[in-house]
């Protein structure tokens, strides 16, 4: 993980009295005692500078102290929130000429994900991405970011484009899920899904994929087989949601916060699995707190892979994709004479079979074939 | 032919899921399971389905010694180790997929079946590898690949491990495709989920029991979603059909011949 840089507390955006986490009013005190020492400064014509800096590093540590040790529940929290810079906001802070391109050509133009060309530093790329929505007709335009087949159709064709001008692909994973309603099924979200995995697999061109804040299940990875998969510090990445997982297994929606811990899906977690590549590090407090500074983050990682994906010869990289996902997934390989006798040993008792992982893929090193 | 259940021998009659009627259990047995009154197809375990679908005594079980770890150290209302312990007691497999080679109407085929009572054939790390296998298996012996399916989905219980199977498998199908190798879906009740949003939706030709539940989102999950009630026939095998996703629809009884049947076009 890259070092973040040191934010200054002026850098952050305020905590709004409506717009705050349950879990961020500790901060919002100090920054009501900021206001009112400032206030006191401005009418008093007393000198508080000292006690202001002595407050501004009190936030400091706590919102560190904080953002240390989110809970899973917590990260959920700060994943969804919705000051969260999204796919529009990292397009404009960083990736220049965007020149967006609509349609699947066959049913329609899904805005729940966005696609285009655009550059990040030097690199041309193709911006696949989805797109949860600003404000509310936006979010209501585009399902909250929730994608009809149509939208991972046109992801594909976009992608496909890509490919013949031999253009990377950049993927911003940011949905709950796909859509689930009568047309998403009519129009076969199922195979709209599996097709674009399918694809992607064998694209001839490298492709980036990153959880930019909710990573939920088939409908973020509809848009996540790629050669690197990177999450944002804070964002999530998930099989079911921690609602759904809790009301089938706990039957109840009470238990939210322990099936968030049991999913493991936080980036951490995620990393220690070997799921992901990738943790990109958010500013203080969450990307919500300084969108700007995210988005630096951001495109710093994107060139950074994008210079190290291109060295490779794209057999090579596809090899490499293929090997990444194949070798996902430990089991025990043993024979026993399952069902015959009782003194048989328990599975966990034997140690699991592992493959190695293949040496490239945390090393950012030239291809050396 | 109105029978009342409390004056018959539990176990050896029972009443159809689907019509009402009270169906004598060993001619449902030899009717492949199916009601011999209205014909519903009911559920079956992977080791009565690959008995229907081969020839006899010609399947030979590959990869059978896989068996789930607990990655995540899952514990939800039980741990998900005694869960599995507890099933694989029960049904006296190790996980949710049986896969081997065997011959259909002498045609030599891998051929994978799902197990819906396993953790509603669910998948985890070991479904995703066997199927994996299976495919890599087709590819090196360029046979056609046959997989019945059924599943409630991705296992939440292996977490991220369970989703990434579905590009795992996806993957590997990529490599079979362009190794001009056959892939035949049957599609079974309940065909959802992870597993429909993979393998299930990438045959070449895809066939399907009448009847079968197939589709991605849970019904009831939609029907809060869009606050409305579901047309009839939603997300059957018909319905998938009628709106281009399944080729055809083939009873139990025709599945052997139309695989075969298949095959034979294909040239393989
Ligand atoms: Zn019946
Ligand atoms: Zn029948």
């Amino acid at each position: 993980m890259r070092r973040e840089r040191a934010v200054r507390p002026t850098e952050l955006r305020p905590l709004t009295e409506n717009g705050h986490l349950e879990f961020e009013k500790p901060l919002l005190r100090i920054q009501h005692d900021i206001a009112a020492l400032e206030v006191e400064q401005r009418q008093g014509g007393r000198d508080m500078s000292d006690e202001i800096k002595q407050q501004h590093a009190r936030m400091v540590a706590k919102t560190k102290r904080l953002y240390s040790h989110l809970t899973a529940w917590e990260t959920v929290l700060v994943a969804r929130h919705p000051g969260r810079p999204q796919i529009r906001d990292h397009i404009d802070n960083f990736v220049q000429d965007f020149c967006e391109l609509h349609g699947d050509r066959a049913f329609g133009d899904d805005r729940a994900l966005i696609t285009g060309f655009g550059r990040v530093g030097g690199h041309k790329v193709m911006i696949v991405g989805h797109n949860k929505g600003r404000d509310t007709r936006e979010r209501i335009e585009c399902n909250f970011g929730c994608a009809h087949p149509e939208g991972y159709r046109k992801a594909l064709l976009k992608m496909k484009l890509a490919e013949k001008y031999k253009v990377p692909v950049v993927c911003m994973i940011d949905t709950q899920g796909a859509f689930p309603g009568i047309g998403s099924e009519e129009r076969g979200i199922s195979q709209a899904i599996a097709v674009n995995m399918f694809e992607m697999s064998r694209l001839r061109t490298p492709i980036v994929c990153v959880v930019i804040g909710e990573g939920g299940s088939g409908g973020a990875l509809g848009i996540g087989v790629g050669d690197r998969i990177a999450l944002f510090e804070n964002s999530f990445y998930s099989v079911i949601s921690a609602e759904g997982c809790a009301a089938i297994l706990w039957k109840t929606h009470e238990q939210r916060q322990r099936a968030a811990e049991a999913l493991r899906f936080t980036a951490k977690d995620l990393r220690k699995l070997d799921i992901i590549d990738d943790v990109i590090p958010e500013p203080l407090g969450g990307a919500h707190r300084a969108p700007g500074l995210a988005s630096q983050a951001l495109e710093q990682y994107l060139v950074d892979t994008l210079r190290d994906l291109k060295r490779p010869r794209v057999d090579t990289l596809l090899k490499r994709r293929y090997e990444r996902f194949r070798n996902m997934g430990s089991f025990y390989d043993a024979p026993s004479e399952f069902g015959k006798s009782k003194a048989r040993k328990p599975a966990s008792s034997r140690a699991p079979l592992r493959r190695p992982l293949p040496a490239s893929r945390h090393v950012a090193s030239p291809d050396p074939a | 032919m109105m029978v009342q259940k409390r004056d018959i021998p539990a176990g050896i009659w029972d009443s159809c899921q689907e019509c009402g009627h009270m169906v004598y259990q060993k001619e449902v047995e030899e009717n492949l399971h199916c009601c011999p009154e209205c014909g519903h197809h009911r559920r079956i375990n992977a080791r009565a389905r690959i008995e229907q679908l081969v020839d006899p005594d010609s399947f030979e079980e590959l990869y059978a010694d896989l068996s789930p770890t607990d990655p995540l150290k899952f514990k939800d209302r039980i741990p998900y180790r005694e869960r599995i312990k507890a099933v694989q007691r029960k049904t006296g497999e190790r996980d949710a997929v049986v896969v081997g080679r065997a011959f259909i109407r002498g045609r030599a085929v891998i051929l994978g079946a799902m197990n819906s009572d396993f953790i509603m054939a669910s998948m985890g790390a070991v479904v995703g590898e066997k199927i994996t296998r299976a495919i890599e298996r087709a590819i090196e012996e360029d046979h056609p690949l046959v997989l019945v399916t059924a599943s409630g989905g991705a296992r939440m219980q292996e977490g991220m491990i369970s989703l990434m199977q579905m590009a795992k498998t996806s993957a590997a199908l990529a490599k079979l495709d362009e190794a001009g190798g056959l892939y035949i879906v049957v599609a079974t009740d309940p065909t959802t989920a992870g597993v429909a949003a993979s393998f299930a939706s990438l045959g070449d030709v895809i066939v399907a029991e009448p009847g079968a539940m197939m589709g991605f989102a849970g019904p009831r999950v939609i029907a809060n979603t869009i606050k409305q009630d579901l047309p009839d026939g939603f997300q059957t095998a018909e319905f998938m059909l009628k709106h281009g996703f399944v080729d055809r629809i083939v009873k139990r009884h025709d599945l052997r011949r139309e695989i075969a049947r298949i095959i034979d076009y294909s040239g393989k």
